[in-house]
């Protein structure tokens, strides 16, 4: 969307978890930038390796799973391999995060005021009086009511919605340059969320920050992202504009994703549907890991595993699209 | 076909709970008794072979009605009526019961992890004794299999080693075991990955159409609820605020929750659009807004709409608890996007 | 059967298991503790009970390696000239015996009456659940002191001595029935709501019937782990009551006894006659307990 450098960079990003019965690769080959400013959505199947990019990505993988292989950059700065403590500090300071479940973000124990006052001055050259200013701000921004009453309530004492948003209030305060958001809305209902999709929107858009979007709801990524990464068994099929993936997508595994999503406007009176199910990450099947379900697949696929490459508008890890492969 | 009398019937059915703490605390605190009304006077009929859906957000009541639907829950007023018995009359005989069956929301929980597929597909088929010997139990448990979907090796299997979308194919197969005519379906495909989905929903119409089944379906999803209804009714804080023949509502819905509602969808054709958030939140159910429990969040409300709880009346070929609707003041509220785009 | 083993050893349980050399350490300790026991009257070096072969002439021999030893007295003899070996051998036996029984009932008690409490709701589980508070208030050995207390002074005299087993295993038994009722009624609280007890509900299973087929087997996991570390417990009660005198009759002595006999000649010298009952007892309930231990791990989904 724009020409200024990546915030983030992905490159190459493999995560394994070891098993007793072998070890499993849960993410393989993962690669795709964030630039300031960008909303990035990622979809895919329960288990594609959404949520774990985004875990990578804020260095909290769940042990045993760890990075084998690539890279996670933040500005140029690798921070795949940094210790503990380290990755803390930069994970208040630089990286939001917010969670599908805001009671596992929010310290039971404390007040919202606390919790907010807390991470600015740990994170910005504040003191605690300026810091609770700023929080009865950010209470205001993410729109809880009569915020300055309400900021030494405890989080027990928020609706859900409520709740959600002191999360993202709390993400936001240390004024980070990357969100990474996973479900933020699926615990919510439709009519809180369209009210938490706007609010994020709208703060990325003018603070400039970058966010990573995961989700499995395709109307909040078409919704709210600028470009969507497709995921499959632990790779991405297809990345690109939202406009593309969403209408025209070009992995039969995106347009297929698309078209089974049941249509609003209209009745049909048979869905389109992908048959069978996305494997077990210890069964991934040889050459491309759709290829079983694939409704154009050929002998290519069965034997070799594509990269991404260019499909024209969007890139697509699919043979389909190999000048190669069309030349035989 | 000839026979009128509805499958199912709903008649002014309540149910509240007591969500009350202890004696002793209560008296400490000095508070009264909480009483939660999660279902507060609903009513409506299911033809034979139709669907009827529930939608609305967590809280409004639906899943509530589901399991009073097929014995669950006991109704605090109101009635349950089961092709033209009283609910509790006809779960006292076992050939009535085995005529309803429901199918649950999350596949995870709803199979028992320690018995074997077939075993689990054939419990409704033992219970009733449908028949007579062991290999005409295993004839049948495979018969079910193949007709939803899976392979009848399969019952060999526990449930562990299957994937959402066929655990639930297996509790479609277990539901449909004792040859039930009235399904009540509570968010079946809500836990489910779309593309999964798609399967489950696809299965569910072959089957309605195949077996001539009725349908009580639940869900918050109101793509999915447009897909297989033949009327939807739209919940609010228990309380049925419209009910409408499927098409209509989406074509125009008149209660402005259902318009708000509407509206918060995200769509695929939303890229780039402002959708209008519904403003505040679903009250608590245990201290419900007075007169119209929408009122709070409503555009249209006015003084009559704090004082007076508005009643389901006609509306056109729908029926809408709504005092705006009813003066003709629902023109001030504009139609939500999907609606006018289909006018 | 040979398809179940295949089965087991390839399950993750076993896995587990051999790869904590602590577990396997104390499988192998408890292993010979109940073998010593179960087969005592077969392998011992003697008879503790056969009054005619003992002789008051061997009695105090200190161990074998020791100067005035005995070669075979391995580990000494007692007051009355009793091979002490032996004696542990069969004091475990009744040690093991009463510790397995007490647990068993105690577990067959928690278990019905958690079910029952834990599905059933209501009034019914209000009472048995302050029964259980009231009662975990105690320490469970003064419990065990008082039922037994109670129980001897509600029967005849003269049947003391035969009964006197059954009256230790029913107030240990007892005194730890509400561990099992707590966990069994939390997991059943767990699984009653669940949509698989529900579906049987809606077809008319009869509840009867939902408790033992479907909810029972997805509760019966902690149980077993609150049985393991029971064990160690029971046979420490046991060892209680009987060092105070109130447990098992002196004509079938358990560890316990034995080391309360023992004690009265730790200061003159006679060390070995309570030490070793002392450490096989000690023995037994670390290696019963670190299994337990094991167990509740190797079953906690969370720390796999």
């Amino acid at each position: 969307m724009s020409n200024a450098p990546p915030l983030l960079q992905v490159k190459n990003l493999r995560v394994e978890f070891p098993t007793r019965r072998g070890t499993l690769v849960a993410l393989d080959d993962v690669s795709f930038d964030i630039a300031p400013g960008e909303v990035l959505g990622v979809v895919g199947e329960s288990g594609a390796g959404k949520s774990m990019t985004g875990a990578a990505i804020i260095g909290l993988l769940e042990p045993p799973g760890r990075i084998a292989r690539g890279e996670i950059l933040l500005n140029g700065r690798r921070i795949d391999n940094l210790r503990y403590e380290e990755m803390r500090r930069i994970r208040g300071k630089e990286i939001g995060a917010i969670f599908q479940d805001p009671l596992t973000t929010l310290n039971p124990l404390y007040t919202v005021g606390r919790q907010l006052v807390e991470t600015m001055t740990t994170h910005l050259p504040i003191g605690p009086a300026e810091a609770r200013k700023r929080a009865i701000g950010w209470l205001e921004m993410v729109g809880i009511p009569a915020a300055a009453q309400r900021i030494d309530s405890y989080p027990h004492e928020f609706s859900g919605g409520m709740r959600q948003r002191v999360v993202i209030a709390l993400a936001l305060c240390a004024e980070p340059r990357l969100i990474v958001a996973d479900e933020p809305t699926t615990a919510l209902d439709v009519s809180i969320q369209a009210q938490v999709i706007a609010l994020l929107k709208t703060l990325a858009r003018e603070k400039g920050t970058a966010m990573m979007l995961v989700t499995h709801d395709m109307g909040v990524i078409a919704e709210t992202a600028d470009r969507v990464a497709v995921m499959y068994a632990g790779r991405i099929a297809e990345i690109g504009p939202v406009r593309e993936v969403v209408k025209h997508a070009n992995h039969p595994y995106s347009e297929g994703l698309m078209a089974s999503i049941p249509p609003l406007d209209r009745r049909v009176e048979r869905l389109a549907q992908i048959d069978g199910a996305m494997p077990r990450l210890s069964a991934i099947p040889r050459g491309c890991a759709y290829n079983p379900r694939c409704p154009q697949v050929f002998d290519k696929c069965r034997a070799l595993r594509p990269d991404l490459i260019n499909a024209g508008t969007t890139q697509a890890a699919c043979w389909l699209y190999d000048t190669e492969t069309a030349r035989d | 076909m000839t026979d009128a009398t509805p499958m199912f019937e709903a008649r002014d059915l309540t149910r509240h709970f007591d969500v009350s703490r202890p004696l002793l605390q209560r008296m400490v605190a000095r508070e009264g008794r909480r009483i939660l009304r999660a279902v507060d006077g609903v009513s409506f009929a299911i033809p034979r072979g139709t669907t009827l859906s529930l939608v609305g957000e967590s809280g409004c009541g639906k899943s509530t009605v589901a399991r009073l639907s097929v014995g669950l829950y006991g109704p605090t007023a109101g009635s349950v009526i089961f092709d033209g018995r009283d609910l509790a009359q006809a779960r006292a005989m076992a050939d009535q019961r085995r005529r309803m069956q429901m199918i649950f929301q999350d596949p995870y929980a709803s199979l028992n992890p320690r018995w074997r597929v077939a075993d689990i597909i054939a419990e409704p088929i033992r219970a009733f004794g449908l028949v007579q010997t062991r290999g005409e139990q295993e004839l049948r448990v495979a018969e079910l299999l193949t007709q939803v979907g899976l392979s009848p090796l399969d019952g060999q299997k526990f449930p562990h080693e299957f994937s959402g979308g066929q655990r639930q194919r297996i509790s479609i197969a277990r539901a449909l075991s004792s040859n039930p005519e009235f399904l009540v379906c509570d968010e079946p495909t809500s836990a489910l990955d779309v593309s999964v989905q798609a399967q489950i929903l696809n299965l569910m119409k072959e089957l309605q159409q195949r077996l001539g089944l009725t349908y009580l379906f639940i869900s918050h999803n109101l793509a999915v609820v447009r897909q297989v209804s033949d009327r939807i009714g739209v919940m609010y804080l228990g309380r049925l605020a419209e009910l409408s023949p499927a098409e209509s509502l989406f074509r125009r819905p008149r209660h402005p929750y259902t318009r708000a509602l509407m509206e918060a969808i995200p769509d695929l054709d939303m890229t780039g659009r402002e959708r209008i958030p519904v403003g505040g939140e679903v009250p608590s159910p245990i201290s419900p807004p007075s007169g119209c429990a929408f009122h709070p969040r409503c555009p249209l409300a006015n003084d009559r709409c704090k004082m007076e709880r508005p009643d389901l009346k006609p509306a056109g070929d729908a029926m809408v608890a709504c005092h705006a609707v009813e003066e003709g003041r629902d023109d001030a509220m504009p139609l939500p996007a999907i609606a006018r785009d289909a006018a | 059967m040979t398809a179940a083993m295949k089965r087991f050893l390839d399950s993750d349980l076993w896995w587990s298991f051999t790869r904590s050399p602590v577990t396997v350490l104390s499988a192998v300790v408890a292993l010979v503790c109940v073998l010593g026991a179960a087969l005592a009257p077969v392998i011992a070096p003697h008879n503790p009970f056969d009054l005619a072969s003992l002789n008051l002439i061997d009695a105090f021999k200190p161990p074998a390696w020791d100067e005035e030893g005995v070669r075979e007295y391995l580990l000494g003899t007692d007051d009355q000239g009793r091979d002490v070996l032996s004696a542990i051998m069969y004091g475990a036996r009744v040690s093991l015996l009463v510790g397995l029984s007490a647990t068993l009932f105690a577990t067959l008690l928690g278990v019905s009456l958690g079910l029952l409490a834990g599905y059933a709701g209501g009034a019914l589980d209000s009472l048995l659940m302050r029964i259980c508070d009231i009662q975990l208030t105690f320490p469970s050995i003064l419990v065990a002191l008082l039922v037994d207390g109670i129980t001897r002074a509600a029967l005849p005299r003269e049947l003391h001595d035969q009964i006197a087993l059954f009256v230790v295993i029913f107030a240990i038994g007892i005194s730890e029935w509400p561990k099992f009722a707590r966990t069994v009624r939390g997991s059943t609280l767990v699984e009653r709501n669940k949509e698989y007890v529900q579906a049987a509900r809606v077809i008319g299973v009869p509840s009867a019937r939902i408790m033992v087929s479907h909810v029972l087997p997805n509760v019966v996991g902690p149980v077993l782990v609150v049985a393991t570390l029971n064990l160690g417990l029971a046979i420490l009660s046991e060892a209680t009551l009987s060092f105070l005198g109130v447990g098992v009759p002196p004509t079938q002595p358990s560890l316990g006894t034995l080391i309360r006999i023992g004690n009265d000649f730790l200061f003159s010298g006679e060390w070995w006659i309570t030490i070793f009952p002392g450490l096989a007892l000690i023995a037994m309930v670390l290696s019963v307990n670190l299994l337990g231990d094991w167990l509740r791990d190797a079953l906690n989904p969370k720390l796999r």
